[in-house]
């Protein structure tokens, strides 16, 4: 327990110390996403009835900013200790890999809460932002974290060096971010777009979290938290497989 | 009791590459070990099988009686390694690293323990600086502090001296044997093979993935037959008288090679006989270099 404990805050620490970097810098990007989206769109767009374009892009962009950051936190640590060589201070001591994966999952998840709160904050300062279910918020923000943190692990242990963890992030995670409804409602697309939609994990916790901030969905919150949730234990089986054999890290 | 380290029937292999091939090694507690080879002997591919850091490809390994990979929680607890590589993690302080690395262990509240270690790594002063901007030698010391934090009762030191300045390297050592007095068990391999000799009771020598000598440093040497007179002599030439004896000579020296000291008399009347001073001697006695050299040499002849 003390072993989980200190490596989680050792990982809380790690990101916390670079904080302009891991924790400012995004709550900043994602806020001016939402100044420029919603200065050229407000008037043009309304997904919902009576749903301002702003308040309907607002709970897409805290969980695009929360996903991507609960990604980047387990893969990036992971990677830099594999290629700077300090991961064997983690391999050699009597840490578990459950202890290991759990305490890379939770950095990433408090990382993403609190880029997710930043801005949702942030929000707040210049818009009138709802927030219809806040329990039904957390939760989506929690599992959609989870799953994220422990993709990130996955990266992280997969790469060999920097270059195939950007190919990871920016052919995998960017496209399924950018693609799960974050700017628009898949209703607005074609037939064939909105079934792959469907495909795409990322969706539910994204229109998870809008049922969350806006109390309307495209599809039952208990279904986006279903898929959500299978997908999160299926992904964080997988790596603590990956783990529990040492694959391309005990050799 | 158990044995500080148990290596049964271990083997490794990569792809087409025997690495080690069967080893056999027990090393009792309180020992001071070492572990000879050329590079790519499988040395260190030996210590990360006990460090845990690679799997072996059958047989096993138990450290203080716990299976490196069935009970690796308890064998962990029990191995402080030093690796070679001098790896460190830029974003901390050294006391920060020390303190996480206690609790990696289970261990909260190490504090004295770490002051201690500070203490005789002489890193006291540095304990609140970033690791970045430690020297060379001082992240050695670091990586030596980070593999005691737990008090390990076996220790082991992969090529510890390996670009270390003299002074670090003799400060290292003192405490190194400190460690050993006080009941830990040492290995450690090494290029310095005077510094195995000065230390180490017992050594295994590896080439290709086999351990081809294991004994201690005292019968090793032993093994090596006679000893070796180095002289100047008042006269150029050998006399014919002195022809027969097994001789070399280089830069004006002649090298005498005899079994045993008595023959030292034998040659000394000879010379008298034949009228030469004897301007310069030196006694050359065999040391673990010459039996590393020999039992490196003479494997490799065999394997063409």
């Amino acid at each position: 327990m003390i072993g989980f404990y200190t490596l989680f805050y050792k990982e809380l620490l790690r990101f916390w110390k670079v904080s302009f970097q891991t924790l400012l810098a995004p709550i900043l990007s994602s806020m001016l996403y939402l100044l420029i989206f919603s200065h050229v769109l407000e008037t043009r767009i309304q997904v919902y009835q009576g749903v301002a374009y702003t308040t309907f892009l607002i709970p897409g962009l805290v969980m695009m900013t929360a996903l991507q950051n609960a990604f980047a936190n387990s893969s990036s640590s992971l990677i830099q200790s594999k290629i700077s060589g300090n991961l064997v201070f983690i391999l050699l001591s009597p840490l578990s890999y459950l202890e290991i994966f759990l305490a890379y999952v939770c950095a990433s998840v408090v990382r993403a809460i609190i880029v997710g709160l930043g801005v949702y904050g942030a929000t707040l300062m210049l818009f009138d932002t709802p927030m219809a279910h806040p329990l039904w918020a957390l939760l989506f923000v929690f599992t959609g974290s989870l799953l994220l943190g422990s993709l990130g692990i996955i990266a992280g242990i997969w790469s060999d060096k920097f270059d195939q963890l950007a190919a990871f992030q920016n052919f995998i995670i960017l496209p399924l971010t950018f693609l799960s409804g974050v700017f628009y409602s898949i209703h607005s697309l074609p037939a064939i777009w909105q079934h792959l939609s469907h495909l795409n994990p990322f969706f539910y916790i994204v229109d998870g979290l809008r049922y969350g901030f806006l109390g309307v969905s495209d599809i039952s919150p208990y279904l986006s938290l279903s898929v959500v949730v299978l997908f999160s234990g299926a992904v964080s089986w997988l790596t603590l497989w990956m783990l529990k054999a040492g694959y391309k890290i005990r050799h | 009791m158990a044995a500080a380290i148990e290596i049964q029937k271990l083997s490794k292999r990569y792809g087409d590459l025997l690495a080690l091939d069967n080893i056999q090694l027990t090393i009792d507690t309180g020992e001071f070990f070492a572990l000879l080879g050329p590079n790519g002997a499988g040395k260190t591919t030996l210590i990360s099988i006990l460090a845990g850091l690679t799997i072996a490809s059958s047989g096993q390994a138990k450290i203080m009686g716990h299976d490196v990979v069935a009970d690796y929680g308890q064998s962990r607890r029990k191995l402080g390694v030093v690796p070679q590589e001098l790896v460190y993690d830029p974003f901390f302080t050294v006391r920060e690293l020390l303190v996480i690395q206690s609790g990696y262990y289970g261990i909260r509240k190490n504090d004295a323990w770490i002051d201690e270690i500070l203490y005789r790594l002489d890193l006291t002063r540095k304990a609140d600086t970033n690791m970045r901007a430690l020297s060379g030698g001082m992240k050695r010391r670091v990586l030596v502090a980070q593999a005691l934090v737990h008090k390990p009762p076996v220790i082991i030191l992969d090529e510890p001296t390996a670009g270390v300045d003299v002074e670090l390297r003799q400060a290292l050592w003192q405490f190194i044997k400190q460690l050993n007095r006080d009941g830990h068990t040492i290995v450690l391999t090494t290029h310095y093979l005077e510094e195995a000799e000065a230390l180490c009771n017992r050594v295994a020598m590896l080439k290709q993935g086999k351990i081809v000598v294991l004994d201690s440093i005292r019968n090793l040497i032993k093994s090596i037959q006679g000893l070796t007179v180095q002289m100047r002599l008042s006269c150029e030439k050998l006399p014919a008288a002195l022809q027969s004896w097994p001789t070399s000579s280089s830069e004006g020296f002649h090298y005498f090679k005899m079994e045993n000291y008595p023959q030292i008399e034998l040659l000394l009347a000879m010379l008298r006989q034949e009228n030469i001073q004897v301007l310069e001697m030196q006694l050359q006695q065999p040391d673990l270099e010459e039996v590393f050299v020999k039992i490196m040499g003479a494997q490799s002849l065999e394997t063409p």
